[in-house]
């Protein structure tokens, strides 16, 4: 199983650099990241998945990116109970003749067409990674023109967070130390 | 409401306000207002080396003798690029120091202004952490929350830039009293009870356990507790290069350095152990040897306050991430004594046969550069100083023959091997260490060429540092390589020096040459007696190896060994 990490971040100014840079000198290999906002203001979100499996070189990644001074929280999810979503934008080569066979699978895969042009469909599908790739097979033969993928987002089941909320709060934009 | 005060003036209050005495570094355009907001703060030395590599080893210096936080300065662009070599060896030898550096304005930042650089991205890879700092405002924080997150947990470079408009900016000045507060950074990692009680149960069960002791034993302050589990469990001791100082040489249970150019005995103790106890080192290739093979009948113990260091190149049983001090403070009364006699006196005829090879004792009239570091110990050792060593042979011989009785006593470039590190580096040690106690300085004829120019720094301080240089005729270390493994092709190792002694003269230095063993304690007087910097050149025997040594990529007890007398 690829390592899963969900990492709580300070949203700052060159965080994301922290984190790649980190990726690159220490030869751990980035399968995918994505960051956006969390629950908190102040405080970014990352999932990342890399391509380490071996449970003692995936605490090495873990610490790693955990020594990182504007990294809150690590948590490898890798063997958690876990959501795990991916969207996918891909757009197909399909003419008039071709669309319905297209609809077709996107409706197996519970995707949807959100561009219809007269030479291609922009099919958007939202799953795992295993779901995402079943389905790019599946259009391969129509002729895929590009592909765009936001990188998986995981989030453990049930009430557990990677830390609980109320712990890093005081440190949310605005509440902090410094004059703005 | 507070007081008003410019950014510069904010960094000084707050060098201040960290106990800072001494600055080292150098001025220029995009620095300029914070050097002169000095010259109303008679508080704070500054030191002008004469290149920023030298001020961030002198930085890197003062901290290792004093485990304070050093403070290097330098101007945008070249000013800092320069400091880059001397960042990057206190990353890696875990030494706290705050670099400063001047940057161009706020407004001109991404625009290729002259003397601008992305230091904070040049630098990422080698800071514990860095900071842009693009408002006057957060400079007090900063400043503090630089000089925390440097001196705790393991301990690094903190580099701090500050943009020229920021430095003229004025804001309302309060010292930021609370205790820094990070949400990412806390560096007081313990151990768990199941932990400890794993580990108890592995020390009272071997039979032949080994303390490795590395750099952390001093950063945590660990020496006793290390000595004294060592005594209570009758527990054999090796240290790493950054270890040296923190068990005294002198002690029944230390067999020395492990490694590369370690003690045959350390090494063969590491292979053939059944525990190893590494306390604050992180299993460098330089230590390890040939992984696969490395000490393969141990169970292994790691306790490192690096929590990333833990399983990174060798695999172990019981993985600590905490304090070493406040750990080995839990073990110690559960420690029981053992009788460990067998493994002592096993580990007692390794070292006997190694003393028999000791190249101390060959008679053969040639003046070798380990009988000149030998001689600076027993001159030196009733004052026990602080030793400064560079990076070549030079530096293995003075871990094998200068006998280190006192913790930070010596200070070396490890991790890094930075050549050039010893002068700067001492003209920092010198005011860190007590008056009374001596600096002195081991370097190669190819080290002291790096950063010779630092002479006139000492001179201009008045830096009571006593230079040894051994002058070899050559970058002894990789001849050393060239003739082991490239069938004696010197390619571009023979190095050429001026006329140490002119030089020496013309910096104003004392300056003396010993080209003969019986004159060493004539040269080592004069330097002693003399106020100011001097200078010693040793020349001697141009093509000695150094042993043991165990070639890159062998097993750990495959040395090379001196051959018998
Ligand atoms: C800045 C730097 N450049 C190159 C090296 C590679 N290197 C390691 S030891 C050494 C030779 C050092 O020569 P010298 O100072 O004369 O010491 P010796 O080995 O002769 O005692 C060299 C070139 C290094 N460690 N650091
Ligand atoms: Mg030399």
């Amino acid at each position: 199983m690829k390592q899963t990490l969900i990492a709580l971040v300070e949203d700052k100014p060159g965080v994301l650099n922290r984190v790649a840079s980190l990726f690159r000198r220490r030869n751990f290999n980035i399968e995918s990241l994505a960051v956006g906002h969390s629950e908190t203001p102040g405080i970014s979100r990352m999932t990342i998945v890399t391509d380490e499996e071996e449970l003692l070189r995936r605490n090495v990644v873990r610490e790693n990116l955990f020594r990182l001074i504007n990294v809150i929280e690590v948590d490898d999810v890798t063997d958690q109970p876990t959501v795990v979503r991916e969207t996918a934008l891909i757009k197909v080569r399909a003419n008039a003749t071709k669309r319905a066979e297209i609809m077709n699978i996107a409706d197996i895969y519970r995707a949807r067409i959100v561009d219809v042009a007269t030479e291609s469909l922009i099919v958007e599908i939202t799953g795992d990674a295993d779901k995402i790739n079943s389905m790019t097979d599946l259009l391969k033969p129509f002729g895929i023109i590009e592909t765009a993928r936001t990188g998986a987002l995981a989030m453990t089941r049930g009430t557990v967070t990677p830390r609980d909320p109320a712990s890093y709060a005081k440190y949310a934009a605005g509440n902090g130390k410094r004059s703005h | 409401m507070a007081e008003m005060k410019t950014g510069a003036q904010i960094v000084i209050e707050c060098l201040i306000k960290e106990g800072v005495e001494v600055v080292f570094g150098y001025p220029g355009g995009a620095n300029l207002p914070i050097y002169d907001a000095m010259t109303f703060y008679p508080k704070i030395h500054h030191v002008l080396t004469r290149h920023e590599q030298g001020a961030t080893h002198a930085a890197d210096g003062y901290a290792r003798v004093t485990g304070q936080v050093g403070v290097a300065m330098a101007t945008s662009g070249p000013g800092a690029t320069n400091m880059v070599t001397g960042i990057a060896t206190a990353k890696m030898d875990s030494s706290p120091i705050v670099c400063i550096t001047g940057q161009v304005g706020t407004g001109a930042i991404g625009g290729d202004a002259f003397q601008e650089t992305d230091v904070t991205g040049v630098t990422l890879p080698v800071t514990k952490h860095n900071y842009l700092v693009t408002d006057v405002r957060d400079l007090a924080y900063t400043i503090k929350e630089a000089f925390y997150i440097a001196r705790t947990g393991r301990p690094g470079p903190v580099l701090i830039d500050i943009p020229k408009d920021v430095q003229n900016a004025k804001c309302e000045f309060v010292y930021p009293e609370d205790p820094i507060d990070l949400p990412g950074y806390h560096p007081a990692a313990r151990a768990t009870v199941a932990q400890v009680a794993r580990a108890l149960a592995l020390i009272n069960a071997a039979k032949k356990p080994v303390i490795l002791a590395g750099h952390g034993i001093l950063l945590s302050g660990a020496t006793g507790q290390v000595l004294e589990m060592a005594e209570k469990g009758s527990i054999p001791i090796t240290t790493t290069l950054l270890g040296i100082g923190g068990i005294p040489a002198g002690h029944p249970l230390n067999m020395g350095m492990m490694g590369m150019h370690g003690e045959a005995a350390a090494n063969q103790a590491i292979q053939e152990a059944d525990l190893l106890l590494a306390f604050g080192m992180r299993f460098d290739d330089r230590v390890t040897g040939k992984l696969a093979t490395y000490s393969p009948n141990s169970k292994k113990i790691h306790i490192d306050i690096d929590a990333s260091e833990l399983n990174k190149n060798v695999r172990v049983d019981v993985a600590i991430n905490a304090d070493l001090q406040v750990v080995l403070e839990q073990f110690n009364g559960d420690v029981e004594a053992a009788d460990r006699t067998a493994w002592l006196n096993a580990i007692r005829d390794w070292q006997e046969d190694s003393s028999q090879r000791d190249i101390i004792n060959s008679n053969d009239g040639i003046f070798r550069a380990a009988q000149a570091i030998f001689d600076v110990w027993k001159f030196t050792k009733d004052n026990n100083p602080v030793v400064v060593s560079d990076v070549g042979q030079h530096q293995m011989l003075e871990a094998q023959y200068f006998k280190h009785e006192k913790p930070h006593t010596l200070i070396t470039s490890g991790g890094l091997g930075t050549m050039g590190f010893s002068l700067p580096a001492a003209i920092g040690a010198r005011f860190g260490a007590p008056k009374g106690q001596e600096v002195w300085v081991i370097v190669g004829d190819g080290s002291i060429q790096m950063t010779i120019t630092e002479l006139m720094t000492a001179v201009q301080e008045n830096s009571n540092i006593n230079i040894c240089i051994i002058n070899n005729g050559y970058l002894g270390m990789v001849r050393q390589w060239q003739q082991l493994f490239y069938d004696e092709r010197y390619a571009e190792t023979p190095i050429l020096s001026p006329d140490y002694v002119k030089l020496a003269e013309a910096y104003g230095v004392q300056g003396l040459r010993v080209t003969k063993r019986e004159d060493t304690l004539a040269a080592l007087s004069a330097a002693k007696a003399h106020n100011g910097p001097s200078l010693i050149e040793f020349v001697v025997e141009q093509h000695d190896m150094v042993y043991p040594m165990v070639p890159a990529g062998a097993d750990l007890h495959q040395m090379i060994r001196r051959p018998t007398a």
